[in-house]
């Protein structure tokens, strides 16, 4: 096995050139394809942070996103009276009443404009969400022209640094603060009081309802009864699933566009590892008409064609994956379609994006090297030794 | 002589040439897909009228802006008609069964987009029909929609099922417009809420202005921002492209990286290249050096390596040309939905050349190096 591995690992420095050349063209793909799963799982480690289970979004029949939703006054108040709602530290519900709307910003640097959510947040609004904390500064005190700003927001916009002013609504407000949301989709957002929010920007009407369930196994009943309600037209969602809904088209699209990519790619590469291989062979006829002749046999050559290739495999799949990784320094940031406004996530490299893209880059170097190695374990003893 | 010899010497070993030609037509066909999927993102942009203008509310596109604008807009210079309408964002029995629908002012909307062409007389029965709609030819098609047909709608943004009559299916002036698009009356939508949610009537979502003069487009624009300085809904007017390129480059991001990508693979397939030409003028050092002996020059050498390079790029190439047409055809079909304008344009045709071109260039260029600078001993000397 040794002496196996040493022939072949030694005939791919002997042609460097190639074997360079080869492995660089496997690298690109698993590169690009180990960039794709990254972006996928950004996304999905974003959306899956973002939501807590325990949570219940309420917003509008079929409005499919916040933005989108209309709670009147009195129907949140009905929202607020159900027993299901956990009740918190000072006894009153653990439930937040929320404006959600859209402000164009200039980004950074390109100058190009983005919808960034604006968030009018009631005083429960942070304990719901434990995965926010403040990074800078306090948070807006109540019935001020107050704002705090996610981390993302105020590295990637103009004029949101903390304490800038900024005018929107006809007012004037102050960024008092800075919160960190980690990987989270509230990064994108700005917040502010909801009774402000509602008169600036006269929007009369809450966009959604969150609240702590009581008991998490409650959610089924909630739901029913919120949803047979003749004085509610609201839909319930857990906030996992509320969020997951947000981003199915984007993650359709990552998906479709990988995958189909990939596909593109692995022919290319395997087009370039067979050509790389057969030339390995026809180059060394004699060589294995010598090796067999000494008595090595038809399967010992078969595999020692076919280890070449996957070594070649495993080289370019090192190399691919060892550049992805520094795609973790970059974060996306792009317009979800479906809530209309700008999500930030990052590239993540998850041991299984690891193992898939070393298993694929092997997979490329078996079948561009399976057909190869055949033909070489084929070969003739007198004839081989007889071509020059 | 040349000539004979390159073919010669490309179809030498049969299976490396087919397999590099198979490789290079994959790489040009992906080339050519990515970029008519990057231009379908700009098929809005490039079929926006220089003559029109989008007023709307500064915050951003989710607010609106009173109906009483209209009046105020059209006696600002320079503007000749003034039309409007609402996002409706609603959907045909399933969500996913996504497509624009927007609810309009019909005659001053059609008066500005002539390149929604539509029969006279149905054009007729849609005005006066206050329930009726106009539908695109490509969507009446999915969902086998025909004239004078009722179809229900289900709203996002204005809950309920609203009920429409297709008055009409309108035609693109030529494949670059988009007919996948619903229109109604504003009309209908407006005396709707009025009924139901009173304080979301007589509220626009934007207002298309037609310009009497396209050059004078930027002055316009700002004087009807300044009517509306400080008052409760500024608006925000700009260029319908500008409005255009506003959504494209809210996916810069994936624009960006399906500009790398096909970047990427074009230097995929050049080290592939690179690879079967390296390796033939290596198995062929023998034979150059002959020609280097007899008194060939290094330019014929290199006219010969580079040829062939060449000539098996190019057999690549214009296979993977040929073959983008039925596959964005095939595509069309399945992301329709997503790009309603989707057409392989000429200048991708000439990018893929170009790209085909330069591979085989840069491919050539070490074996070459390689064969001019080689000493004749030393090549002679060599075996394998």
């Amino acid at each position: 096995m040794g002496l196996l591995f040493a022939y072949s690992f030694r005939n791919l420095l002997t042609r460097r050139l190639t074997t360079f050349l080869t492995a660089t063209g496997m690298a690109l793909v698993v590169f690009v394809f180990a960039s794709m799963l990254m972006l996928a799982d950004g996304l999905e480690k974003t959306l899956v942070e973002t939501g807590s289970f325990d949570n219940v979004v309420v917003t509008r029949r079929s409005s499919g996103s916040e933005v989108q939703s209309g709670i009147d006054r009195l129907q949140a108040a009905i929202v607020e009276t159900q027993p299901e709602v956990a009740i918190g530290l000072n006894g009153r519900s653990l439930l937040a009443k929320e404006l959600v709307v859209l402000i164009v910003l200039q980004k950074r640097g390109t100058d190009a404009p983005a919808n960034v959510v604006i968030r009018g947040i009631s005083e429960n609004s942070l304990a719901l969400r434990p995965q926010v904390r403040l990074a800078a500064g306090r948070m807006p005190r109540p019935g001020s022209s107050e704002i705090v700003v996610g981390e993302s927001v105020a590295k990637r916009f103009k004029g949101v640094e903390f304490g800038a002013t900024m005018f929107f609504a006809m007012r004037t407000w102050t960024v008092v603060g800075i919160f960190d949301a980690g990987n989270t989709g509230f990064t994108s957002e700005i917040w502010g009081d909801v009774d402000q929010f509602m008169p600036a920007f006269r929007r009369p009407v809450y966009s959604s309802v969150i609240f702590r369930l009581r008991n998490s196994s409650e959610f089924d009943t909630l739901k029913a009864r919120i949803e047979s309600d003749p004085r509610l037209t609201l839909e319930a969602r857990r906030e996992t699933s509320y969020y997951r809904d947000q981003s199915k088209a984007m993650a359709k699209f990552l998906s479709i566009l990988g995958l189909s990519l990939t596909i593109i790619f692995s022919v290319g590469a395997v087009v370039g590892a067979m050509i790389t291989m057969y030339a390995a062979v026809g180059n060394r006829t004699t060589e294995i008409g010598t090796l067999r002749s000494l008595g090595f046999q038809r399967r010992t050559i078969l595999f020692a064609f076919l280890l070449e290739s996957l070594i070649l495999g495993v080289i370019g799949g090192c190399a691919g994956l060892f550049f992805a990784a520094f795609l973790q320094f970059f974060t996306v940031s792009t317009t979800n379609f479906q809530t209309f406004s700008e999500l930030a996530f990052s590239f993540t490299l998850t041991p299984t994006t690891v193992g898939k893209g070393l298993a694929f880059s092997l997979l490329m170097g078996f079948v561009g090297g399976v057909l190869p190695a055949f033909k070489a374990s084929r070969l003739n003893i007198v004839e081989a030794l007889r071509s020059v | 002589m040349l000539l004979r010899l390159l073919f010669r010497n490309a179809f030498r070993h049969k299976l490396r040439t087919a397999l590099t030609v198979c490789g290079m037509a994959v790489a040009v066909l992906a080339f050519c897909l990515l970029r008519t999927v990057i231009a379908a993102w700009y098929a809005g942009v490039a079929a926006s009228s220089a003559n029109r203008l989008i007023t709307r509310n500064a915050i951003s596109l989710v607010f609106s802006l009173p109906l009483s604008y209209k009046d105020r807009i059209r006696g600002v210079e320079g503007v000749k008609t003034v039309s409007y309408g609402n996002w409706f964002g609603a959907y045909y029995v399933e969500q996913k069964n996504f497509f624009a629908n927007f609810a309009v002012e019909p005659r001053t909307y059609m008066e500005l987009y002539p390149e929604y062409i539509i029969l006279p007389e149905q054009r007729e029965a849609f005005y006066r029909d206050r329930k009726g709609c106009v539908v695109g030819r490509k969507l009446a098609k999915r969902f086998s929609w025909r004239v004078n047909d009722t179809v229900t709608l289900i709203g996002t943004i204005f809950p309920g099922n609203w009920e429409f009559v297709v008055r009409g299916i309108y035609d693109g002036r030529d494949d670059t417009i988009d007919d996948t698009q619903f229109f109604f009356h504003w009309d209908y939508l407006n005396e709707t809420l009025k009924l139901t949610v009173a304080r979301r009537a007589d509220q626009v979502g934007f207002y298309i202005v037609g310009l009497s003069d396209p050059n004078r487009a930027a002055a316009t624009a700002a004087a009807i921002d300044a009517v509306f300085k400080n008052s409760f809904a500024e608006t925000l007017t700009e260029t319908e492209r500008a409005f255009q390129m506003g959504f494209v480059s809210m996916s810069e991001a994936i624009l960006t990286a399906i500009r790398l990508v096909s970047l990427v693979i074009i230097v995929i397939i050049m080290a592939v290249v690179a690879n079967t030409m390296a390796m033939s003028v290596r198995e062929r050092l023998g034979e150059y050096v002959v020609f280097k002996t007899l008194g060939f020059r290094g330019r014929y050498l290199a006219g010969m390596i580079l040829g062939e390079s060449l000539l098996i790029t190019g057999l690549g190439g214009v296979l993977g040309i040929l073959l983008t047409f039925p596959a964005a055809e095939g595509f069309r079909r399945a992301v329709g939905t997503w790009f309603p304008v989707f057409r392989v344009e000429p200048e991708t045709i000439y990018l893929a050349i170009a790209a085909t071109l330069v591979v085989g260039v840069v491919a050539a260029v070490l074996p070459v190096w390689h064969v001019t600078t080689v000493r004749i001993a030393e090549g002679l000397r060599r075996i394998g």
